[in-house]
């Protein structure tokens, strides 16, 4: 399954589903990460992380441990 | 403001004078990032009060304002996503608007601040919101921005859509404030008429979860009063199992959140017998629906479609707004990192040239004040309690306002203009090295000028593990009370030698080691406060990074008042009380009468007068002595057995003790004890000299490098700040944190100076 962390800057895709149930989870869902949202991965932080994408008409920035709940579908 | 109130025909309905004298209360509620704050500020003006809530670390802050002629407590709630309580904190925010906060009058309304720009993601709040059943209001924010963005919004359809009223507002510009007064007004008389069944009803039209959801909802409830029943012969829980009780939305929390705060506390208050009740009502709902949390966030998401139906309309699609363009460069590997970089060391180069003015004049006046008082006065213990006492406590928690004011001013425009987020995004790699996030970078940064402003900075980060931990840390960064400390021990045990042709000094490399020491410990005490103490599940680190703004003066204006204001009135109280001890432990026992005397006779005699150098060195022996037999000097004396091992005497001892108000007493403390008088500075020559001409009973030296180290490492580490640790106790609403800071800090400055005096008197 591809995941949120191994896109591309510039790439968009769908979200599938978010993985487990924890706070983590949970704040994602809250935030608008939720199945069938489009979803566009911006870029990395200079440090190699975080990641900022946009979600729901937002830009949001994820660690890459999190992204990696975020299963997607490239489109 | 509001005169153009339509009278209402209520007034002639409802009781004449009883329900007019109520003040009503009116929460605020709203995601981060849509201008909540700016719409409590227009609301409130500057009548707020803030205070804490009981038990938690959220800030209470309530504006009583009129609205036409109907008086109102407006609450302003830390800004959220979600209604789902993970935390004991979060929970309390929840229940001041179900009313279940003891001491606290249920709200009687609530206005739901959404950010117009993004309104589907907003309107996941306002579902969990409305299951609340509270009279609700949605004020629609930065239309304006909306309105740029090409998105027009029917505000008609949506309040038909949502059943409730829908005032659109441009808060920053106060654009539909007004409205917003009226529409609240309404509400709340309104809602005296429909009774509770109409509401209830109301309620109940197209709520966003399957029924099926409610129903089971509706089961566990009475089966946690059956449940609940057993224990009343419990004593513990026999407050009555109404208070216990969860409400009805608390329940709906308690299904759809597994291991949720609202669970714990069901626990706690009603026993372990309401688990199997619960586990049954969720494996019934994953059976019908699915996982409880996938299905709520869909659900709620579904709704918020639905709701939206034939309200919006975007023009274009503009994807890359000024926003994204501006990221480009500021989140720019290369450009972003440096302009991060720069900016960080102006802010704190203004902080320090510009604090110093006023912190000058504060010092000025202290001294004015006390000259003023010496004149009036006769030498006594009076007079000895105001200067040293009362003034120097005065003065001793006005000297922190300009740093506090000056940080808070740059915080509140990072903050406002939405530089803050990209910050954090920035730096957030570098901050999990301590187990934090890029949150806590600005307030440990801010400690390195004064832990004070630091500790109060960490109010951005609302992870309260996160937070404390954070609090914790921040008054290991070498802060400015440090320097003069470092410098006089620096200048006076370290010769200016140089390395690598002038590139390197010997003082230089000493002063930047003290800096590394904090900075180094800080790494372990954290990583141990997250394993232990703050141990929990690793805080999510999803962080919207908000349209950039211009920022509003009134909000940057209101966040100094209230930094400034808070400290000052809460901590600064404190501070005070303490500086009153300190001068009595000094003071206290010891007869002054002949210091007194002396200090009459040099009052007396001219600045040149031939009679003064004598009398002023024997002024300066006997407050010497007295010093020696107060009850400081007796406590340094008492514990010159445990500074022995990091090679101290008892005066450097008396003086550690001495300076537990602030570091930089020491140096005072260590002019009177070597019969200087208090008025010595860190570049003082007399001092320097007394200390290295010091000697132990058997004519030893007592410093040398070693115990200059060691005095510099222990002052690196100690908490000798009451101030910076009643300000803990004010952030952190207990005294629990205030003393594990004092207790870890202590311990280790000591372990750090044992160490440091035991390796460095060996090969040194």
């Amino acid at each position: 399954m591809t995941t949120l962390d191994q896109l591309l800057p510039g790439q968009r895709a769908e979200i599938i589903r978010i993985d487990g149930f924890d706070a983590v989870a949970s704040r994602l869902r809250e935030m608008g990460f939720v199945p069938g949202q489009p979803i566009e991965f911006l870029r990395k932080a200079p440090l190699g992380d975080p990641l900022k994408c946009s979600v729901q008409g937002t830009r949001i920035a994820v660690r890459s441990g999190e992204a990696r709940r975020v299963c997607i579908e490239i489109r | 403001m509001a005169s153009a109130i339509p009278p209402p025909a209520i007034s002639a309905v409802a009781p004449a004078l009883g329900s007019r004298a109520k003040t009503y209360r009116v929460a605020l509620v709203g995601n981060p990032n849509t201008g909540k704050s700016t719409l409590f500020n227009a609301l409130a003006g500057m009548n707020v009060r803030t205070g804490n809530y009981p038990g938690v670390t959220i800030e209470k802050k309530i504006g009583r304002c009129r609205f036409g002629d109907v008086s109102i407590d407006l609450v302003d709630l830390p800004g959220t996503y979600s209604l789902a309580p993970r935390s004991p904190d979060e929970l309390v925010a929840v229940e001041v608007l179900t009313g279940g906060v003891s001491g606290e009058t249920p709200v009687d309304a609530i206005v739901v601040v959404v950010n117009a720009t993004i309104l589907q993601r907003n309107l996941f709040l306002l579902s969990q919101v409305l299951e609340l059943g509270k009279p609700t209001i949605l004020a629609l924010n930065m239309v304006d921005a909306a309105g740029a963005r090409g998105i027009s919004i029917d505000v008609n359809q949506l309040s038909r859509n949502l059943g409730i009223p829908v005032v659109a507002t441009t808060a920053s510009k106060r654009a539909g404030v007004v409205q917003l007064e009226e529409a609240i007004v309404e509400l709340i008389e309104n809602s005296h008429l429909r009774d509770e069944h109409d509401q209830a009803a109301q309620a109940h039209e197209d709520r966003p979860l399957p029924e099926g959801f409610y129903r089971t909802c509706e089961w566990l409830r009475t089966e946690l009063i059956s449940k609940a029943c057993v224990d009343v012969a419990n004593p513990k829980t026999n407050r009555g199992t109404t208070d216990a009780m969860p409400d009805e939305y608390l329940i709906q929390r308690i299904v759809l959140d597994r291991g949720g705060e609202a669970e714990r506390r069901a626990v706690r208050r009603l026993g372990a017998a309401v688990l199997p009740p619960i586990n049954a009502a969720r494996a019934q709902l994953s059976q019908e629906f699915g996982d409880s949390v996938e299905m709520e966030c869909s659900a709620r998401y579904a709704w918020a479609r639905r709701k939206l139906a034939g309200v919006l309309a975007s023009e274009s699609n503009a994807n890359r707004t000024w926003t994204d363009r501006l990221d480009a460069v500021l989140t720019n590997r290369v450009f972003g990192m440096f302009f991060f970089v720069a900016l960080m060391f102006l802010i704190f180069q203004f902080i320090y040239s510009w604090a110093s003015i006023p912190m000058d004049l504060i010092d000025g006046a202290t001294g004015f004040a006390t000259e003023f008082v010496e004149s009036m006065m006769a030498p006594g213990m009076l007079r000895s309690l105001i200067t040293d006492g009362v003034i120097a406590g005065v003065g001793g928690v006005l000297i922190f306002l300009p740093q506090i004011a000056l940080l808070f001013f740059f915080l509140a425009v990072l903050e406002d203009c939405g530089y803050m987020a990209r910050a954090a995004f920035l730096v957030d790699r570098l901050m999990t090295i301590f187990g934090l996030s890029g949150k806590s970078f600005l307030p440990l940064m801010s400690s390195f000028a004064c832990a004070v402003p630091g500790v109060m900075a960490t109010r951005v980060i609302e992870n309260r593990r996160d937070r404390i931990a954070t609090i914790m840390v921040a008054p290991l960064m070498s802060c400015s009370a440090r320097l003069p400390v470092y410098l006089l021990l620096i200048a006076a045990f370290f010769p200016a030698t140089t390395y690598l042709g002038g590139w390197l000094s010997l003082p230089a490399m000493v002063l930047m080691g003290m800096y590394t020491v904090g900075i180094v410990s800080a790494i372990p005490v954290a990583w141990i406060l997250k394993k232990t103490l703050l141990r929990g599940e690793v805080a999510p680190f999803v962080l919207e990074l908000p349209e950039y703004k211009v920022p509003s003066g009134r909000v940057i204006f209101q966040r100094v008042w209230e930094a400034s204001e808070a400290f000052v009135i809460r901590a600064g109280t404190l501070i005070f009380a303490a500086s009153i001890v300190i001068w009595f432990a000094g003071y206290w026992p010891g007869d002054h009468t002949r210091q007194f005397a002396l200090q009459s006779s040099m009052e007396s005699l001219d600045q040149e007068a031939p009679q003064r150098s004598a009398l002023s060195a024997e002024y300066k022996a006997q407050s010497a002595a007295l010093l020696e037999g107060s009850l400081l000097g007796r406590i340094g004396k008492v514990i010159e057995p445990v500074v022995r091992p990091l090679g101290w005497d008892w005066k450097i001892g008396v003086g550690a003790v001495a300076s537990f108000p602030a570091r930089e007493v020491i140096i005072a403390t260590l002019g009177t004890i070597y019969s200087l008088g208090g008025d010595v500075d860190e570049s003082d020559e007399g001092l320097v000299g007394a200390m290295r001409d010091a000697t132990w009973p058997d004519g030893r030296p007592v410093y040398g490098p070693a115990v200059a180290l060691s005095l510099m490492v222990f002052f690196a580490l100690c908490a000798q700040c009451v101030s910076t640790l009643l300000v803990i106790k004010r952030e952190t609403n207990s005294w629990l944190w205030p003393v594990i800071s004092f207790t870890y800090m202590t311990v280790m400055a000591y372990v750090g100076a044992l160490v440091t005096f035991q390796i460095a008197s060996r090969i040194l």
